[in-house]
């Protein structure tokens, strides 16, 4: 039944592109995004991640292609007749209004009765932790508390979509990670569908169910947080998610690779014989073991301590190597480097327009 | 301390061209000077309830009321449109608008005499189809033609910098919420112009109010309103006590107009308009 849910389509873009004065912004997106599904759309500024939501929500017009939602279009559909609703990136609050009349907004414009607001009104202030908020003043309250009441003024609406615009970029950090984890407790307890844009990879991997990785307009990459950590398409993909050592190799056949000078076993497979590839490790999934048991070898050159791992900058077979590790091994040492096939992650050069 | 210093040059100008002045007038309108002296007497304030006086001020008040709703209702449209996004448009809205500004207000205003006048330029365009116009010139609609045509511009401007300042994006968020654009602008972008809107009254109703160049051009030698009241009395009678007195209530008509104006813009700065 869950599963059922979650796989059934509430919104689609068809082919959409869009430009500014000329300039490209989108190319063909086609993305599907299912019902309780919390997606979000993750990539560098300028990559049309907001485009994409702004299309969806209403704000802007594709110059082609199709927006359907349940299965009709709704292309030239105002934000006004949409059954979406939208958390802006500054709040976008109604400073004229206090707490309650600016989450009643949405509710008065479809003339509710008194009780029925009222009472929605406290349900929604309970559900962002801010009961008892009603009389308050928007401009005295804290930023962290105004994305709060952002989030409740669109959520009165029991909209079936909620879009969101990098809404925790204005908050420090301890504050970002609260609120991360409470809008998943939000999305999850109310069942409803979360599309969300953000050029925090970390943000992306902690609370979505699909992750989309956009550059240039393009889609670059959907999958599960897991997918995209692990199995990225491309080596843009890679280093975007987290860090990553990316080195130029050659395929020389089906689960064998070179590069840095000798080769490695690795798991992947299907590339012309000695196609050049991307060849992207993690750093954590270098293993630092004594010279002599090293399939590769290299001198610590530098050292920062990063609070849970160290980070370590490894020179050796004419690269440098990126390593986190717990362990600590100090500057001009000399090191051993050992890495799984499983570690190894093969991908095509990404061809340069 | 520095800066204490720097204020000093503009605290001794209010000094010397305003306090004093402002001393001097309240000191005129309540003594009288004959041969045996200076006498304290409130008789010029008894004259100023008159009715005839009073006939006046009512007048002043609802001309300068009536020429304010007027820049009211033509100059918030004007305002939306320098505020709304279309750039190239308005450049050319804005030279329009700014031009008439370059030209001296005493020219501007002989202007509209020559346009309206008996055999002026309207009237001749208008007979030609035959059509008689009694006079357009030296009539109560004349002198509001005037003040509209000269204080509008006191209505966009500050109409217009509260509109640009308002978020875009507080825009959207109402459509998102299911606002219609009229419903936008009824409950987000009207509210949140108040100010703008206040103080464009206050700038319209005050000049609209003391002027004694309009109502003397465009509305003729027998047109009074308060400014050209006080203006004989400093200059024809020579009665300054009861000069003095005129302009001291004209004051408090303001200082209490500009209160109610603004007391309104705070009662609206919270709470929603339902």
């Amino acid at each position: 039944m869950e599963e059922d849910k979650l796989h059934e389509e509430i919104i689609r873009l068809v082919n959409v592109s869009k430009s500014y004065d000329g300039q490209q912004v989108l190319q063909n997106i086609n993305l599907g995004i299912g019902r309780n599904e919390f997606v979000t759309l993750l990539g560098p500024s300028g990559c049309g991640k907001t485009t994409t939501l702004r299309i969806i929500g209403g704000f802007e017009m594709a110059d082609s292609g199709d927006v359907i939602f349940e299965g009709k279009k709704i292309n030239n559909l105002p934000p006004y007749k949409r059954n979406l609703n939208t958390v802006f990136q500054k709040y976008a609050l109604f400073t004229h209004m206090n707490v309650y009349e600016n989450i009643a907004f949405g509710l008065r414009i479809k003339k509710m009765d008194k009780e029925e607001i009222d009472k929605k009104v406290k349900e929604v202030l309970n559900l962002v932790n801010l009961r008892g908020y009603e009389k308050r003043e928007i401009n005295s309250l804290s930023g962290g508390q105004q994305q709060r009441i952002a989030i409740a003024r669109a959520l009165v609406n029991e909209p079936q979509v909620l879009l969101l615009d990098e809404p925790l970029g204005a908050l420090d950090l301890k504050l970002r990670k609260d609120m991360q984890l409470e809008l998943k407790r939000i999305q999850q307890r109310l069942g409803i569908t979360f599309i969300y844009v953000t050029h925090d990879q970390e943000e992306a991997l902690t609370m979505s169910d699909t992750i989309v990785v956009m550059k240039d307009g393009k889609i670059q990459q959907i999958g599960t947080p897991q997918d995209i950590y692990n199995e990225p398409v491309n080596a843009f993909v890679a280093d975007f998610i987290g860090e990553s050592n990316i080195i130029d190799g050659v395929m020389v056949e089906d689960y064998y690779v070179e590069f840095a000078g000798r080769g490695f076993k690795c798991v992947d497979k299907g590339f012309l014989p000695n196609e050049e590839v991307d060849v992207v490790i993690r750093p954590e999934d270098i293993k630092l073991v004594p010279v002599e048991e090293g399939m590769l070898e290299g001198v610590v050159e530098s050292v920062i301590f990063k609070g849970v791992h160290y980070e370590m900058i490894i020179n050796g077979n004419g690269l440098r190597w990126m390593v986190h590790s717990t362990m600590m091994e100090p500057e001009n040492t000399r090191v051993g480097m050992q890495i799984t096939p499983h570690d190894i992650h093969i991908m095509k050069k990404v061809k340069t327009e | 301390m520095k800066k204490h210093l720097m204020a000093y040059p503009y605290a001794l100008w209010m000094l010397i061209f305003t306090i004093i002045p402002l001393a001097l007038i309240l000191v005129y309108s309540v003594i009288t000077i004959d041969d045996a002296g200076i006498h304290f007497t409130l008789d010029h304030f008894r004259r100023v309830f008159e009715p005839i006086y009073l006939a006046v001020f009512w007048r002043s008040i609802k001309i300068a009321t009536i020429s304010t709703i007027i820049c009211l209702i033509l100059g918030y449209p004007m305002a939306m449109i320098l505020a709304s996004k279309n750039l190239s448009k308005k450049s050319i809205l804005v030279v329009l608008f700014v031009i008439p500004m370059w030209m001296n207000f005493l020219a501007r205003t002989y202007a509209w005499m020559t346009l309206l006048e008996r055999n002026g330029l309207i009237a001749t365009i208008i007979g030609y189809f035959g059509i008689q116009l009694p006079s357009l010139l030296y009539t109560e609609n004349t002198v509001i033609l005037g003040m509209v045509y000269n204080f509008l511009p006191f209505m966009v401007l500050p109409v217009y910098s509260v509109l640009v300042k308002i978020d875009k994006a507080v825009l959207e968020a109402a459509e998102d919420l299911g606002a219609t654009p009229f419903i936008v602008f009824r409950r987000v972008i009207f509210p949140l112009s108040l100010p703008g809107v206040s103080s464009g009254i206050i700038m319209v109703f005050m000049p609209a109010l003391t002027t004694f160049v309009i109502s003397r051009l465009l509305g003729g030698a027998h047109f009074t309103l308060i400014g050209n009241l006080i203006e004989q009395q400093f200059l024809t009678t020579m009665d300054w006590g009861f000069g003095s007195a005129l302009s001291v209530v004209l004051m408090l008509i303001i200082i209490l107009s500009m209160g109610f104006a603004m007391r309104y813009e705070k009662e609206n700065q919270g709470g929603g308009l339902w």
